[in-house]
């Protein structure tokens, strides 16, 4: 609507981040320097730079991230769907969420990232018991927002469809599964990002592939700069993996007035 | 004999009290028909029951004793029939302005050419045409209303049972609307019944109006609006009768001596 009057501040907000990335890079690069800091600890951008390069030649860096890639989408998928359907499925019969929920909450309680060093116990060093951390750990919080948004739906909604002789499929298609969309999504936000925390817990523990695995690697060297490589990778998956979803949350949300979806990129 | 469209017949609705024992009687032994092309309100005090008798009519509730019968048959559950519109739009905020109108007909397996030709001819017939392809968040109050008017009328139902429609809006809209719906009854000879709190809504919009005790509700009175023009509520507003009705169901329901005076005397 009133475009100019938000475009201004935005782009005043843009030229303030810009300048802000440039001011941090700085600090990285001849801040450690500058306080004494030995590079072991602090080692300045230019050297993590230099370590990233080394990385993707020799360490198979590309590996590792796509390994790691891999992992979260799987879980982030799964768990995701998974996380829906019981949503959608306790949402629509109140017994079964009588029934459940305690069990439901004491498994919300416990830290998923814990069942790690079990999975791997009983499914080896392989990438399938980071999968199942990911999957525990997304589950939830899509869960948890599918249920109440199905709860929370209009009865005169539903009577409305039921006067026109909507069977039960048709009120869940044409009624219950669109309201539901827009808290799945931000259910799907928490997941996307959650979904690389499971993954990374579960290279920590165990394996020998993935960027987990890396920075465990780098640790055990004393390769500071490795370690910041491994870290600025993941958070760049954890980035793309959020970004995915804002951008899949706008398609389907479209109808939605533009400031309401997915927060502010 | 004119054709009775709508009859309730002996329609007593009791409901278990909440959080205790005992019953609750929201409606007692209502009867009264409607007949085809009729207009008839239904007012009465706050929980007299009137949307209970909207809900057994559509067919989304049973009563406890007696029945509901459309087209002579008894209403065993929702039925083609019959449409219904509440204060609230109910419009779905992903669905476009003409897919919102489509909502019953796709629900009722009419094919979309079809679907579509009904929805373009009723958006035409309200002015608009132009929103067709709009979301409902961007239309205003008035308009979002008579998209939820456009739907109730795009199954093509014999009878329509609106539940203060029009409550949600501001004055001179509402006027704008009541004409839009009485001028759309009137050719398409439809048959209603609404229920309202507004007095000259009542007066204006029908052919009868029945008056309901408070709880447990039944009908304690029954008004012949005998003016012309009812698809034309505005000219009605202008007739000196109008008034004299509007008047007269204000005693028989004791407006005046109710508990809302003191607080409209402290304001």
């Amino acid at each position: 609507m009133n475009g100019t009057a938000r475009s201004a501040p935005m782009r005043k907000g843009a030229a303030a981040s810009f300048a802000l990335l440039v001011v941090f890079l700085a600090a990285w690069q001849w801040g450690p320097g500058l306080l004494g800091i030995p590079s072991f600890i602090v080692p300045p951008l230019s050297m993590v730079a230099d370590e990233f390069v080394h990385a993707w030649q020799v360490s198979h860096l590309l590996l590792h991230t796509g390994v790691t890639v891999g992992e979260v989408l799987a879980g982030f998928v799964i768990g995701s769907l998974l996380g829906a359907v019981i949503g959608y499925l306790l949402g629509m019969s109140p017994t079964a969420e009588f029934a459940l929920s305690p069990y439901i909450l004491a498994l919300q309680i416990a830290p998923k990232v814990a069942f790690a060093p079990l999975f791997i116990l009983w499914m080896g060093f392989t990438v399938y018991p980071k999968i199942l951390v990911a999957i525990l750990i997304v589950f939830f919080p899509v869960m948890v927002n599918v249920l109440t948004a199905v709860r929370a739906v209009d009865p005169d909604l539903i009577n409305l469809a039921r006067a026109f002789k909507a069977t039960r499929a048709q009120i869940f298609w044409k009624v219950e599964f669109p309201t539901s969309m827009p808290p799945m999504f931000a259910g799907l936000r928490i997941g996307s990002t959650l979904a690389v925390v499971g993954v990374v817990v579960g290279e920590l523990v165990g394996g020998n592939r993935g960027l987990g695995y890396l920075l465990t690697f780098g640790e055990g060297q004393a390769n500071t700069p490795l370690v910041f490589v491994s870290i600025v990778m993941l958070t760049v998956v954890g980035g793309i993996a959020y970004l995915a979803v804002i951008l899949l949350e706008r398609r389907v949300l479209h109808y939605l007035p533009a400031r309401t979806v997915g927060g502010n990129f | 004999m004119p054709v009775v469209r709508l009859e309730y017949r002996n329609v007593t609705m009791r409901f278990a009290k909440t959080g205790g024992r005992g019953v609750l009687t929201a409606v007692r032994d209502v009867s009264f028909s409607i007949a085809d092309g009729e207009v008839v309100s239904l007012i009465g005090p706050s929980g007299c029951g009137k949307s209970t008798l909207l809900n057994i009519g559509s067919g989304l509730a049973a009563p406890s004793d007696g029945a509901a019968f459309v087209d002579g048959a008894v209403v065993a559950g929702p039925n083609s029939q019959v449409a219904f519109m509440l204060q609230k739009d109910l419009l779905l905020p992903w669905r476009t302005v003409a897919e919102n109108v489509m909502f019953g007909v796709e629900i009722q397996g009419v094919a979309l050419p079809e679907r579509r030709r009904r929805a373009q001819a009723l958006l035409a017939n309200f002015n608009l045409a132009d929103f067709s392809d709009h979301y409902p968040h961007q239309l205003s109050g008035g308009m979002r209303q008579r998209v939820a008017l456009a739907r109730t009328l795009a199954v093509d139902p014999h009878v329509l049972l609106l539940d203060e429609p029009f409550s949600a809006v501001d004055a001179q809209t509402r006027m704008v609307l009541q004409r839009d719906l009485a001028r759309t009854l009137k050719q398409a000879g439809k048959t209603a019944l609404l229920i309202t709190h507004d007095l000259a809504e009542a007066v204006t919009l029908s052919d009868r109006v029945l008056v309901m005790s408070a709880r447990p509700g039944t009908i304690v009175e029954e008004i012949d609006i005998d003016m012309p023009q009812r698809e034309d509520p505005i000219a009605r507003r202008h007739d000196a009768r109008a008034n004299e009705y509007v008047a007269r169901l204000m005693d028989r329901l004791d407006i005046g001596h109710t508990a809302l005076e003191p607080a409209r005397g402290e304001a």
